[in-house]
């Protein structure tokens, strides 16, 4: 789930200050475990906040496990579906929550590549590139992307239209093999592309 | 006449299965489990007692179950080194990081009967006195993790999960936990970092072997979604039953990705080593052969770390005659049975049961350029040998692929990819980047080495004419 709008999201709810020990960033250096502010590449987002709904239902996710820290993983994509990346001021405010260092929620941005760091287009075209995809036209289906929607199919990592609508990413093996070449459109798979699939796939993102 | 043996996927892609509890408890959904908590003791000739959980153990390992994620290790023997004195919880991790390129099956059983692979883990859960478990799910899968999370939701409902589970005192509570696009969190001493809210780093061992210092330091078993399911099966047949399918060491049925150059990609469930390699390929019910006018170039038999099998290559392999003697065969590597055991003895592997075939129109060399791509974006870089030999041969062979070899690389790719495994490395890892370079180019090291010498007299002729 991507926000609606590419220009800075206003979470829904009021900004929250919730009675479990403050829904909102602590600033960095308050946080008892913060000594340090992090070397951060990240995004500033400074109307970051949780609504108390969000937080009871991280809550209740990091109920899920004997030690807070686990729960990371889970807190990232939670706040990445509802703003579309992960900022500076989430990664505090979940280190926050899991009474850790911002270092050690950064350092899981930086590790895993389904974090984002950059808000990215409203539509998410992730194409697999790995052998079977491959071997079945993967790369002639990003190129196909890439020229309609005028990126550079050659160019380094994820690329985003200037519009912010579409981005554009080679991932590896999507698990999907058989039905090559395979990819995703936000959370959706769509399996067997031919540049007429892709065509209509672009058709229906609006 | 080979054909498919359909266990795991028995029901998933009939007409009007769904994947809702109600359904799967109309095709006997969770009587196996109540099976399993209604064992009863059973007296020992020793006068002790095996409890039911103890004797479940005793099937698995009687049933030779060989685990399906990658490495067909014994899931018996390996449930059978778990901790069981240290006073710690044990935990159990479904791995459902499917994550080895070629492999699609795992995703089949969650998308199409969620509900399986949890009775199986309940039942894996109860054999082994676990009361937390988790899966581990590829962040990819949104949808799979939405099915399982509505599957346990209905499974607690009906109580088949949570306290007093049926009424016979067992407690059990699982969760689903999301990966996030590594490949390494597949490994499963990364998955348990990752599970721990950490960077997916690999665990040296020892000591750090899962059975003992697992999870939060704990005992704990991870093992793959098809082998837990396989468990239900096992308490549901008996061992002796279960290890009539399949081939003797080799029990069971697996599920294996074709896909590649083949006309019919997909999963075909098949009793182990019941059919070949060709069948697999060219049989109209398998693979249905190559496309038109194309001749087979390459298999690789499981999973992109194997060791690629070269058309017309020959084995010389030990197999058990008419007389049940040894007798040594030599076979086409199509007529190989697609096992566990045959494939070690060729030098190769089924690993995750994902076979990627290649027909003459693909470029050797490109296909393991790609593979080395994937390596050097996933190796995890704690170690020196892996993060930076899996770059080296991943820009080498990019150079290859784009004509601008040379006629070293072929002998460069090797000696980078000889000093990267062995106890060199953390992790499996390191062996599953070196061996797609290691089999690749010395089984077409024609094709490396002409294609750097082209590149070099290229390169020189255009010197030349400056
Ligand atoms: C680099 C690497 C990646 C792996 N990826 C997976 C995976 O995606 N899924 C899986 O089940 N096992 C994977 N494994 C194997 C696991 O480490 C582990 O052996 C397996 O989950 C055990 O389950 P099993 O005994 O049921 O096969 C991987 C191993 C290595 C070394
Ligand atoms: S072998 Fe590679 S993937 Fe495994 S721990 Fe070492 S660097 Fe990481
Ligand atoms: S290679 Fe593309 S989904 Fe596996």
């Amino acid at each position: 789930m991507k926000p609606d709008t590419v220009s800075p999201t206003k979470p829904s709810g009021t900004p929250a200050e919730s009675a479990a020990g403050g829904a909102t960033a602590p600033p960095a250096g308050e946080s008892p475990h913060n000594t340090q502010p992090i070397p951060s590449s990240l995004r500033e987002q400074p109307d970051f906040s949780v609504p108390p709904e969000m937080t009871a239902a991280l809550d209740e996710l990091i109920g899920h496990y004997p030690k807070k820290r686990s729960a990371s993983l889970m807190l990232l994509h939670a706040v990445q579906e509802r703003y579309g990346y992960v900022s500076r001021q989430a990664v505090e405010w979940i280190a926050a929550r899991l009474e850790l260092a911002p270092i050690n929620v950064y350092e899981l941005v930086t590790f895993y590549p389904m974090f984002q760091r950059e808000r990215t287009g409203k539509f998410h075209l992730r194409i697999c590139r790995t052998l079977s995809c491959a071997l079945g036209g993967s790369y002639e289906l990003h190129e196909h992307f890439c020229s309609k929607l005028g990126l550079d199919a050659h160019g380094h990592g994820a690329q985003t239209t200037r519009d912010g609508k579409f981005t554009v990413e080679f991932v590896e093996c999507l698990a999907s093999c058989g039905t090559a070449p395979v990819m995703m459109c936000n959370d959706a798979f769509y399996e067997g592309v031919s540049t007429a699939k892709a065509d209509e796939i672009l058709e229906k993102c609006k | 006449m080979p054909q498919e043996y359909r266990q795991i996927l028995k029901y998933a892609d009939t007409p009007g299965y769904t994947r809702d509890i109600d359904c799967y408890l109309r095709h006997g959904g969770y009587q196996v489990l109540r099976k399993a908590l209604e064992l009863p003791a059973k007296a020992l000739p020793d006068g002790k007692s095996a409890s039911g959980p103890e004797q479940i153990r005793d099937q698995v390992k009687l049933s030779g179950l060989r685990g399906r994620g990658g490495a067909g290790f014994s899931c018996g023997l390996k449930w059978s080194f778990v901790d069981r004195r240290s006073g710690k919880p044990i935990y159990l991790i479904c791995n459902a990081d499917e994550s080895e390129p070629g492999t699609f099956k795992d995703k089949q059983i969650i998308h199409k009967d969620p509900h399986q692979m949890i009775e199986g883990m309940i039942i894996s859960c109860y054999a082994n006195d676990v009361h937390l478990a988790y899966i581990y799910i590829r962040g990819e899968f949104m949808e799979g993790a939405r099915i399982l999370n509505q599957a346990l939701q209905e499974a607690r409902d009906r109580n088949f999960l949570g306290r007093n589970i049926l009424g016979k005192g067992y407690d059990l509570e699982i969760h689903v936990h999301r990966g996030a696009g590594a490949y390494i969190c597949g490994e499963e001493t990364g998955l348990i970092e990752s599970l721990e809210g950490k960077r997916a780093y690999p665990r040296i061992k020892p000591p750090y072997f899962p059975a003992v210092l697992g999870l939060y330091m704990c005992p704990t078993i991870v093992n793959n979604v098809e082998t837990l399911c396989a468990v239900k099966h096992v308490v549901d047949l008996g061992p002796a039953e279960y290890a009539k399918l399949g081939t003797p060491n080799n029990t069971g049925t697996r599920i294996v990705s074709l896909s590649g150059q083949v006309k019919r990609p997909g999963y075909y469930e098949v009793e182990v080593g019941k059919v070949t390699l060709r069948d697999l390929i060219f049989d109209p019910v398998f693979g249905g052969g190559l496309r038109e006018g194309r001749q087979l170039k390459a298999i690789i038999p499981g999973g992109s770390s194997s060791k690629v099998f070269k058309a017309g290559e020959k084995f010389k392999l030990k197999r058990k005659g008419p007389d049940g003697k040894d007798v040594e065969q030599e076979l086409d590597v199509l007529d190989l049975p697609y096992d566990f055991d045959s494939l070690i003895a060729a030098g190769s592997m089924s690993g995750s049961g994902a076979i990627i075939v290649l027909d003459d129109s693909a470029d050797i060399v490109k296909a393991l350029a790609n593979l080395a791509e994937f390596y050097a974006h996933e190796s995890c870089g704690q170690c020196t040998p892996c993060r930076e030999g899996s770059l080296w041969m991943s820009k080498a062979l990019h150079r290859l692929s784009h004509g601008q070899g040379r006629k070293i690389d072929a002998d460069y790719l090797l000696k980078i990819a000889d000093n990267i495994p062995g106890g060199r490395t953390i992790c499996a890892f390191g062996e599953a980047c070196s061996w797609p370079v290691q089999s690749f180019v010395t089984k077409f090291k024609d094709e490396f080495a002409a294609r750097g010498a082209q590149d070099e007299e290229r390169r020189s002729a255009v010197g030349a004419t400056k």
